[in-house]
């Protein structure tokens, strides 16, 4: 017969050793993390430098560089950014604070969930037969923007619900009650104090936007691309053009998919520091909005 | 709620009549219901997104159907619709995708789940607090970042274990991919393992259980709603990846179940199309289509059976 402080001892013996597999596993994350930045580091770090930024691709990897990759990403995200925010938190605002139970409100709820299940292909298959062959707007800067836009819509419509369910019900009762509209209360009160909440979940849609890929070959992105697109600031009247809107264009991840997939070795050196580059803007991007959500939690104490 | 006290107006003032009365503004009424329909719009544009998929996806592959039958498509052992003698049998892009996903779900689900079950049940706050946010930067790494490393670090790792495996290979994206998807399964798993309430936790204790016991027995079980919409979370986005394998597993369809050969996945095959020039309405461009259709019914099966398990298994606490 065991005694009872055998059984004691062995169960704490368990618990230790689960411990020591909880650690492990945890550290297996980690310790790829980390081997993933070394190994890009000891590949691409010899190619950072100013030419590397300010250089078109070229046939001579030593001489390629990804101007034109950088500036796509840019302007790919200033036209997601620029569609897909006000329309997420518009979409928000109206399922967390307008709208009434209904099978209708219940489609779109179960809609927005299974859309985050959806594969990126399939959304870059979409645009190719939406956007590209039907509404024809090319394999352009507008087309990236938007597919990226519809991409990304389900995380900041998602961050946005959250973030306004996070404001207790007082508050709306206390602007009701000086008479503001449903309108005001949510302009004056709800968005600027779940402003917080709705900026780290854009952050976080913006950096996974960044990092995408496959949609974008999908929609027919080049991947050699020698110029910019045309400059929005013009020297005479009307000073300013959108057809940088329709240029056709590259990104970093197609960049780097393109050096990754040819045999030199040299274009490998130059993909693992277009891949440093994308690893520092996207985790500097979740650093950020890792600061963003943890003031916030300490911060406002409702 | 707290009733609030009337207490309006000091109690030296002078008591005047006040006349309540609605003060909004023409302009003001005017602005809540344009905005009311604003936001109504922005709405319903998710629908539109899910309705345009589907039109796309099926206005799109139909023309592929008509010339390729169904049984055809779904039996058929070769997929070369690029070739001069075309065959057009979806089975081994599936069997690549099943084959890199199962390798991906052997490392993501052991592993997601004991970090789970490490981080809700025994590490302490401040250590839990820090590894949860830096664990989903793993998710956070752009996929085609993670695709240069299966190709350029992994493989030639495994190969110097492995001698004879190819640079192309299924093991290798498999692998990595499995590393990236751990924090959606531990990220939700512990989402749903804290949620179950301590009195369950206290029971077991007061029942003589020990720490593992109490989280396998007690916590697992109760969270397994939860835990298993992580487990089908992490299985669409293993079947849906793309780059990780269009990079490293190689370009070829293969019907093979040997994870230690390369082969395409549906996935791959669309990125493979797409990057060369095909013309709009070309057998070709209509079969990443037709592709895609068979990739969206996959996650689509797994989509469902996930809300299906939340609803099913949904313990109220």
């Amino acid at each position: 017969m065991t005694s009872l402080t055998t059984i004691i001892r062995r169960s704490r013996l368990r618990d230790q050793m689960f411990i020591i597999v909880g650690v492990l596993a945890t550290l297996l994350g980690m310790i790829t993390l980390l081997a993933l930045l070394l190994d890009l580091s000891r590949d691409g770090f010899g190619r950072l430098h100013w030419g590397f930024l300010t250089s078109f691709p070229s046939r001579h990897p030593e001489k390629a560089g990804i101007l034109s990759a950088w500036v796509g990403t840019l302007c790919v995200m200033v036209v997601t950014a620029s569609t897909a925010v006000p329309l997420g938190v518009a979409a928000g605002i109206y399922l967390e604070e307008y709208a009434r139970r209904s099978w209708f409100t219940e489609i779109i709820e179960i809609n927005i969930a299974n859309l985050a299940g959806v594969p990126s292909i399939i959304y870059g298959l979409m645009a190719l037969g939406l956007f590209v062959y039907q509404f024809n707007l090319g394999h352009s800067i507008q087309t990236a923007g938007l597919t990226l836009a519809i991409l990304i819509l389900p995380i900041i419509i998602v961050a946005t619900r959250e973030a306004l369910r996070a404001i207790p019900q007082e508050i709306r009762e206390a602007a009701y009650a000086q008479g503001a509209t449903r309108w005001q209360t949510v302009w004056f009160h709800l968005l600027p104090y779940s402003m917080g909440g709705i900026a780290t979940g854009v952050i976080i849609a913006l950096s996974r936007a960044i990092g995408e890929t496959a949609p974008l070959i999908t929609i027919g992105a080049l991947t050699y691309i020698a110029f910019l697109p045309p400059s929005p600031v013009h020297p005479e009247s009307p000073y300013n053009s959108m057809s940088w809107l329709r240029s056709e264009f590259t990104v970093l991840p197609i960049q780097m998919f393109n050096w990754v997939s040819r045999p030199q070795k040299e274009f490998h050196l130059n993909a693992a520091a277009t891949g440093l580059v994308l690893l520092v803007v996207t985790l500097s991007l979740n650093a950020v909005a890792i600061v963003l959500r943890y003031r916030i939690r300490r911060r406002i104490k409702w | 709620m707290s009733v609030i006290p009337h207490t309006l107006g000091s109690p030296e003032a002078p008591h005047k009549s006040v006349t309540l009365r609605v003060t909004r503004s023409w302009g003001s009424r005017l602005m809540d219901v344009i905005m009311r329909w604003l936001l109504r719009v922005a709405a319903v544009s998710s629908v539109l997104i899910t309705l345009g998929i589907v039109t796309v996806l099926i206005t799109e592959s139909l023309p592929f159907f008509k010339q390729v039958s169904i049984g055809e498509f779904l039996t058929d052992t070769h997929w070369t619709p690029l070739f001069a003698n075309p065959h057009y049998g979806i089975l081994p892009l599936v069997m690549g995708t099943l084959v890199t996903t199962l390798v991906a779900l052997l490392v993501a689900l052991p592993v997601g789940t004991v970090v789970a079950i490490y981080l809700s049940e025994y590490a302490p706050v401040a250590v839990r607090e820090i590894l949860k946010p830096v664990l989903e930067l793993l998710s956070a790494v752009p996929t085609v970042v993670y695709g240069y490393f299966a190709l350029l670090f992994v493989t030639p790792l495994l190969q110097r274990l492995m001698p004879g495996l190819p640079g192309f290979n299924m093991l290798s994206a498999g692998l990595v991919m499995g590393i990236m998807i751990i924090p959606y399964v531990s990220s939700l798993s512990e989402d749903a393992m804290r949620a179950v309430p301590m009195l369950l936790r206290e029971g077991a204790y007061a029942m003589g259980a020990s720490r593992l016991t109490t989280a396998l027995r007690v916590v697992y079980p109760a969270a397994l709603s939860g835990i298993g919409a992580a487990y089908i979370l992490a299985i669409s986005r293993a079947i849906g990846e793309t780059m990780i394998v269009a990079i490293a597993a190689g370009q070829q369809p293969n019907l093979t179940i040997d994870p230690t050969q390369q082969a395409a996945t549906i996935s791959a095959f669309i990125v493979q199309v797409c990057l060369g020039d095909l013309p709009h309405g070309s057998i070709g461009y209509q079969s990443i289509f037709a592709a895609g259709v068979t990739l969206m019914l996959m996650t689509l099966v797994f989509n469902i059976l996930g809300h299906w398990l939340r609803k099913r298994y949904r313990q109220v606490y």
